[in-house]
């Protein structure tokens, strides 16, 4: 029988994998567009603003990186480690411009550090993040695009 | 000048820094004792008690200045106690200060300690999916020094700096912690020890990154008046203090978001939240970095002390990795002398404690009681950290 697919826990709704391509999931101010992710909950964070309502809003899926790193050590709980010995992973932190923020992800399985430098182009998947025997838990990443 | 903002220094104390394993209260005890006697006053007298809270040691760390004041002994002393994350010193001083200069009291004690647990900083227990700073771990594993390295990284890549840069700043400070009696650890390093040191989280080395330590720091503050009555002659005195928050939109990715705010609807500001920490400082103090003889930056890692010259206004953006090649900053050199106390590369972090161990550092720095790492002629000095959630801290102090 095969596992179910299903965003990690905290990140349920954070992103969509509908669609042509996956997507982060934030939202917009309806009254003053600013766009936030994970997504406002009550009021709209700029002090200008006094707008309630948000309309949900799919994040531009490619991006430019700001900076990244990786991990050497394994990071301590809650982090759930997949491999035995650790593996290390990479980070990187993506600019969108048409959003005028950074988001931060883990990169891509397979890719590291020497694969990037601040301004390349990369572009958003949804991977495994670990596994029970039941569930296969999901989260977006950042990968190298051309 | 003496602004009607001045509070003084009567006396800082401080429990030597290390992986003791005792119980934080202990540490505050020692450094508040210390504190009152470099005062000559005494526990009775205290007024007020503004402690900065730890989060890793159960109820008695959120109620720390009720704690402190239960182990003094109850005295009737009023107290407050708050949590700024790193920058929580800073908000207990600024709320002794406010006491004060609203003649809500004469002479208030600020103290704050931590015991910490081994390795990397995490999250307390349980599942907490509403937490960012649960929710980073748990998607990200996303840890302190990662941040650290994201910063780092783009120093090297927009401004050429080198990992033997960031070593460079280690080296600096390990030699002038070697003369800090306070200090965890006080050794000789190389730049290539540095360099050979196991990555962490590219390109930040473990000698890069500070450790976390057991430690507390405590100050004596009171009115001028009170100072002049007490027959403090000219004591160090404090000219301002910056708690501020950012203003949005923050584009920079802080410590433990996810993401930076959004600016497609407003413009972002024209300082960085870093820049805005000590320029509050400045605008209130009437002191600016031209003033300056020392200052207290919190090198969280090495590459992040070479940030701060440039937040703290020491140099334009991109010109720290001179200033740090140029020996400028260290002990005898041609600048303003950052971390005479060794930072916390000699340090370590005990969170609560290192903002009142900063303004230690400096009022000890401004009496010419530093012994052998004092900076001659010292006249000004600055702190300046920052904590999780958006708290600046910042503190300039003059004689």
């Amino acid at each position: 029988m095969s596992k179910t697919r299903t965003p990690a826990l905290g990140a349920e709704g954070w992103f969509t994998e509908d669609g042509d391509a996956p997507a982060l999931v934030g939202n917009k101010c309806i009254s003053c567009g600013t766009v936030f992710f994970p997504a406002a909950s009550f009021f709209c964070r700029n002090p200008d603003c006094d707008g309630r309502d948000f309309e949900s809003t799919r994040l531009s899926t490619r991006g430019t990186v700001w900076s990244y790193t990786d991990a050497q050590y394994q990071p301590p709980a809650p982090f759930v480690a997949t491999a035995d010995p650790y593996e290390p992973f990479a980070l990187a932190a993506v600019e969108l411009p048409a959003e005028g923020m950074v988001v931060l992800g883990q990169l891509a399985a397979g890719y590291g550090v020497d694969d990037l430098s601040v301004g390349s182009p990369v572009e958003l998947v949804v991977e495994t993040l670990f596994e029970d025997d039941d569930h296969e838990y999901t989260i977006w990443k950042w990968k190298p695009a051309s | 000048m003496t602004s009607n903002h001045d509070i003084a220094i009567l006396g800082a104390g401080m429990h030597p820094w290390g992986k003791w394993g005792r119980n934080f209260i202990e540490y505050g005890i020692d450094a508040a004792q210390a504190a009152l006697v470099d005062a000559g006053v005494g526990w009775r007298d205290i007024q007020f008690v503004a402690g900065a809270d730890t989060m890793r040691n159960g109820y008695p760390g959120y109620v720390s200045a009720a704690t402190f004041a239960q182990a003094l002994g109850w005295s009737g002393a009023q107290v407050a106690s708050s949590y700024a994350a790193c920058a929580s010193g800073a908000t207990a001083l600024a709320t002794a200060r406010a006491q004060i200069l609203a003649g809500l009291c004469d002479v208030a004690l600020v103290v704050g300690a931590d015991t910490t647990p081994k390795g990397f900083l995490a999250p307390n227990a349980g599942d907490r999916p509403d937490d960012p700073d649960w929710l980073r771990f748990r998607l990200l594993g996303a840890t302190n020094p990662s941040y650290f390295a994201l910063y780092a990284r783009r120093r090297m890549d927009l401004y050429g700096a080198t990992e033997r840069d960031f070593a460079k700043v280690k080296v600096k400070n390990a030699r002038h912690g070697l003369e800090n009696p306070n200090a965890r650890y006080r050794k000789e390093v190389s730049e290539d020890e540095v360099l050979a040191s196991p990555i962490v989280a590219s390109p930040l080395h473990l000698l890069d990154i500070c450790a976390t330590s057991d430690g507390g720091a405590a100050l004596v503050v009171s009115s001028m008046d009170y100072a002049r009555r007490h027959g403090a002659g000219s004591p160090v005195r404090v000219r301002g203090i910056s708690t501020v928050t950012p203003t949005f939109p923050n584009t920079v990715i802080e410590m433990p978001n996810f993401a930076s705010d959004s600016s497609a609807a407003l413009a972002p500001p024209a300082l960085t939240f870093r820049d805005s920490i000590t320029a509050a400082a400045y605008e209130e103090s009437g002191i600016g970095p031209d003033d300056l003889s020392v200052a207290e930056v919190y090198d969280l890692s090495s590459a992040l002390e070479l940030d701060w010259y440039e937040n703290i206004g020491l140099c334009k953006a991109g010109e720290a990795e001179r200033l740090i090649n140029d020996g400028d900053t260290a002990l005898g050199g041609n600048g303003v002398t950052v971390n005479p106390s060794g930072g916390l590369a000699c340090f370590g972090e005990a969170v609560p404690a290192q903002a009142i161990a900063q303004v230690c550092e400096i009022t000890w720095q401004l009496r010419g009681q530093a012994g052998g790492r004092q900076v001659e002629g010292a006249t000004a000095g600055v702190t300046v950290n920052q904590g999780l959630f958006g708290h600046g801290s910042s503190v300039v102090l003059s004689t």
